[in-house]
């Protein structure tokens, strides 16, 4: 079987998020692999053992990323494949990206691609489904249990807390939810392994992608931080009064009634 | 490592040596792969290891066992041992990653170093052919765990003074051994025990012992200060039959075995306090933001700020100081061909070079964790008291660090000692430079100093060592063979030793990172290096006036004071401003950072 995953670099969840001029500020921070997409190598590595064939793990993103790759190739993945952007694009969306997987994948024959459900940075979830129309095929999203049999997969998904089972044949795309499965930590043969594993570098011109095919059709107009939790109050004096404040208070100053 | 110049350094060389930037390895130097290994470890650790952390304590080992075979299975066990026998030889910046980022563990921590360290090492470096084939692919996956037995009640640092005995049966199949060794980690669940005994009472000598043989028992469980995750029982060996192709080594050359094996337990303790000091730093700062008194967090305090700065330049210097001597040793093995690198002894060999370093780093380390770890409490403030938080844990398993590996005295009375052994042998030209020094001090002026960064501190550093020299060399000249004997000035001078080590590490690490990403990037290193550089000259000032005054006296004394004094000639930076800036970084970080 022909499995891909679909990878994104993001911050470290422990990283604090400082903005500055307008951008988020990477300088020093620490970066991992989406924690959604882990899922996604989980669960390719898994299916890969049980029905043979291979995984390889792709990134549209810059020269940094190989590094999760390698955690990727050290989980177990067989192949990376880098996108690499940094020379040739200022700024994407989630239409840049999948327009450029689409043309990486024009001319391949995957049985199955896996994404994570949202990446934790971007959270728009849409660069999987665009894929799959892109290409033309099923996609299945927030999924929680897959098993293969033949050419059919069977899923458990996730809607809002409860679960729908679906059926749907092959070649396919799902993202992954929480749940799915337990990601392994990269062992330390797999971590001296991934050293030797391919992972072939491409740009948007090996694509035969010009720029302008693959300009945002988004603009990020302000990036700010929410604004920092105040202090709670306790308020006093005998109930009645309470209530009295209270309902002021949801009035006039936090003006939601 | 590449852009490492291939240049071998003995041990202790550095005392007489001016090192450039690109003749250390620093943490800035790890790879990819490195960081990887480091982050498996701490994934384990916190995954794993931490949620069972109240059971370890309680004693309740099955979870020891299985912890360790789960590190088995990621490789975790296996770092040191040779892959001809089911290891993955990593290099040693691996392996001391790991045990860097198990410290978190706690007393779970010695387990693992125990088993990985002296409970496999012995086997690894001094095993024959067969010996490595039957124990090491098993205790590389954790199938087999092991454990060392040296210590026993009557001999502690007097290793050679065992009592244990081994006597060849009349078959000539087995060794009878009898005695008890004590304070024996792992040994609630070892399988295997590496055991030193006198063949008749007489040679000193290692066997591997396993749990099942006839004669072998472990006594209960003992109640700890600290480390409670370890399982700490006396040996018993009671007519235990060992059969005689278990000697390890040769007959009568158990010391060099134990000799090696403590140099590597030595680091490794090194490594293991600098990984537990940057936790409790972690902690305490992230205490400090979260605590207010008066409506103010307490890390907004100049006096908190003035004990964050320190800690961190504290842990900045040894840091920068044990993995130094790890790159040394990796230089070293880089030296070696394929089949030396198989055989083990060479290995030990490389590592046992640098013994002076091994044991410079476990006193400093350790006393570091010591400090660290109670300043840590003490800006928790009552809470720190309180088993409910981290920190009280850490402040008891920090206090064995200072006494099991050799304790940190007879640690230091090694240091000094084995450096005038070099001189003598004509390693390391310590007594040559010693009496040049006496006459250039005659004639010295005063030096100007640069102003171009680190400048100050390499002046520092100079002087440094001219101070350890003036006082070595004093020492030597009067006192001769019957140096060994004056205890307090040999202190003196370790600690003068580690002191200008620790200087020296951080400046080339510093003066490394300027190099590479450029003075703004490196501007915490910077502030750490020059805190650390100036309080460690003033420590190293005291102690070499200290030491003069009691080798010297009446106007030889005055004259060496009056050297003293020109060695020790400086404009000191200002450590408060300097320690503010580097608290104010890392409370907005909220853990160290480089």
């Amino acid at each position: 079987m022909d499995i891909y995953v679909l990878l994104k670099r993001t911050f470290d969840t422990e990283e604090k998020i400082n903005v500055s001029s307008g951008k988020i500020e990477d300088d020093g921070a620490e970066f991992i692999i989406n924690p959604y997409d882990e899922y996604a190598v989980e669960e390719a590595i898994n299916q890969r053992d049980v029905h043979g064939g291979e995984v390889t793990v792709v990134t549209v993103g810059e020269e940094e990323s190989e590094k999760q790759l390698r955690t990727a190739l050290a989980m177990g993945a067989d192949k990376a494949v880098l996108i690499n952007t940094e020379e040739d694009l200022d700024e994407g969306d989630q239409y840049t990206t999948s327009r450029i997987l689409e043309a990486y994948f024009k001319d391949k024959e995957a049985d199955l691609i896996l994404a994570g459900n949202v990446a934790i940075d971007e959270a728009s979830g849409q660069v999987g489904p665009r894929l799959a129309e892109l290409l033309g095929i099923s996609f299945i999203t927030t999924i929680t249990s897959l098993k293969i049999e033949d050419n059919n997969a069977f899923i458990e998904k996730d809607i809002e807390g409860d679960v729908e089972v679906v059926e749907s044949s092959l070649p396919l795309l799902v993202t992954c939810q929480q749940g799915l499965n337990e990601p392994r930590y990269p062992s330390l043969p797999g971590i001296m392994k991934a050293k030797k594993k391919p992972l072939e570098e491409l740009e948007i011109d090996d694509l035969d992608l010009d720029e302008d095919d693959i300009e945002a059709k988004t603009k990020t107009v302000e990036i700010f931080l929410p604004p920092e939790k105040e202090a709670g109050r306790v308020l006093e004096g005998d109930i009645g009064d309470q209530v009295e404040e209270l309902v002021s208070l949801l009035k006039n100053n936090a003006k939601v009634l | 490592m590449s852009e490492t110049k291939d240049k071998l350094f003995k041990g202790g060389a550095f005392l007489v040596e001016d090192l450039t930037a690109d003749d250390v390895i620093t943490p800035e130097d790890f790879t990819d792969e490195h960081k990887m290994i480091a982050k498996t470890t701490e994934d384990f650790v916190v995954g794993e290891v931490l949620p069972k952390v109240e059971n370890l304590e309680n004693h309740e080992f099955e979870h020891s066992v299985e912890l360790l075979k789960k590190a088995g299975d990621l490789g975790l066990l296996g770092a040191d041992v040779p892959e001809a026998y089911g290891g993955l030889a990593l290099d040693k910046i691996s392996s001391s990653l790991i045990t860097e980022k198990f410290s978190r563990a706690g007393g779970f921590s010695v387990t693992h170093g125990a088993h990985v360290g002296i409970g496999s090492l012995p086997i690894v470096f001094f095993g024959n052919e067969e010996q490595k084939k039957k124990y090491l692919p098993k205790l590389a996956t954790g199938e087999l765990l092991a454990a060392y037995a040296l210590t026993e009640p009557s001999s502690g640092s007097d290793a050679l003074g065992a009592k244990a005995t081994a006597t060849l049966n009349e078959a000539g199949t087995h060794y009878i051994l009898n005695g008890e060794k004590q304070w024996i980690t792992n040994s609630a669940f070892a399988d295997v025990f590496v055991v030193y005994a006198k063949i008749d009472g007489e040679h000193f000598s290692a066997f591997i012992v396993e749990r099942e043989y006839p004669g072998v028992s472990t006594g209960p469980e003992e109640k700890k200060m600290g480390i409670k995750s370890s399982s700490t029982r006396t040996l018993v060996l009671e007519d235990a039959e060992v059969p005689v192709e278990n000697l390890l080594g040769e007959k009568g050359r158990g010391h060099v075995i134990a000799f090696n094996i403590l140099n590597v337990g030595r680091y490794k303790l090194a490594i293991g306090g600098v990984g537990s000091s940057k936790r409790a730093f972690e902690l305490a700062v992230k205490y400090t933001n979260e605590r207010k008194q008066f409506q103010t967090p307490i890390s907004s305090f100049a006096l908190t700020k003035e004990k964050l700065g320190t800690m961190a330049s504290e842990i900045y210097a040894n840091e920068s100081a044990v993995y130094r001597t790890v790159g040394l040793f990796e230089q070293r093995m880089g030296a070696l061909t394929e089949e030396q690198l198989d055989d083990g002894r060479e290995v030990a060999r490389a590592i046992a070079e640098y013994q002076i370093e091994c044991s410079m780093n476990k006193y400093m380390c350790t006393e570091l964790l010591d400090y660290t770890s109670d300043e840590a409490v003490q800006l928790h403030g009552g809470y720190g008291f309180m088993q409910e938080y981290e920190v009280e844990r850490i402040y008891r398993d920090s206090r064995i660090n200072r006494i099991f590996e050799g304790t940190n005295e007879i640690n230091r009375l090694l240091v000094p000692g084995t450096l005038l052994k070099k001189a003598m042998k004509g390693e390391l030209p310590l007594l040559q430079k010693a009496q040049s020094l006496q006459e250039e001090l005659m004639m010295m002026m005063p030096e100007e100093v640069g102003d171009e960064p680190l400048a100050q501190e390499k002046y520092l550093l100079r002087n440094a060592k001219k101070m350890v020299l003036l006082g070595a060399g004093l020492a030597a000249q009067k006192y001769m063979k019957k140096l060994e004997k004056e205890q307090e000035i040999l202190v003196n001078l370790a600690d003068m030793t580690a002191e200008v080590y620790n200087m020296e590490s951080a400046i080339l690490r510093t003066e490394k990172a300027i190099n590479k990403s450029g003075l703004n990037k490196s501007n915490l290193k910077l502030n750490y290096t020059q805190v650390y550089v100036q309080e460690a000259f003033n420590r190293i000032e005291a102690d070499a006036k200290e030491t003069l005054i009691a080798v010297e006296e009446g106007d030889t004394l005055r004259m060496m004071l009056s050297s003293l004094r020109k060695l020790t000639r400086h404009t000191p930076i200002n450590v408060v401003a300097k320690k503010r800036e580097i608290a104010e970084q890392l409370i907005e970080e909220e853990k160290y950072i480089v």
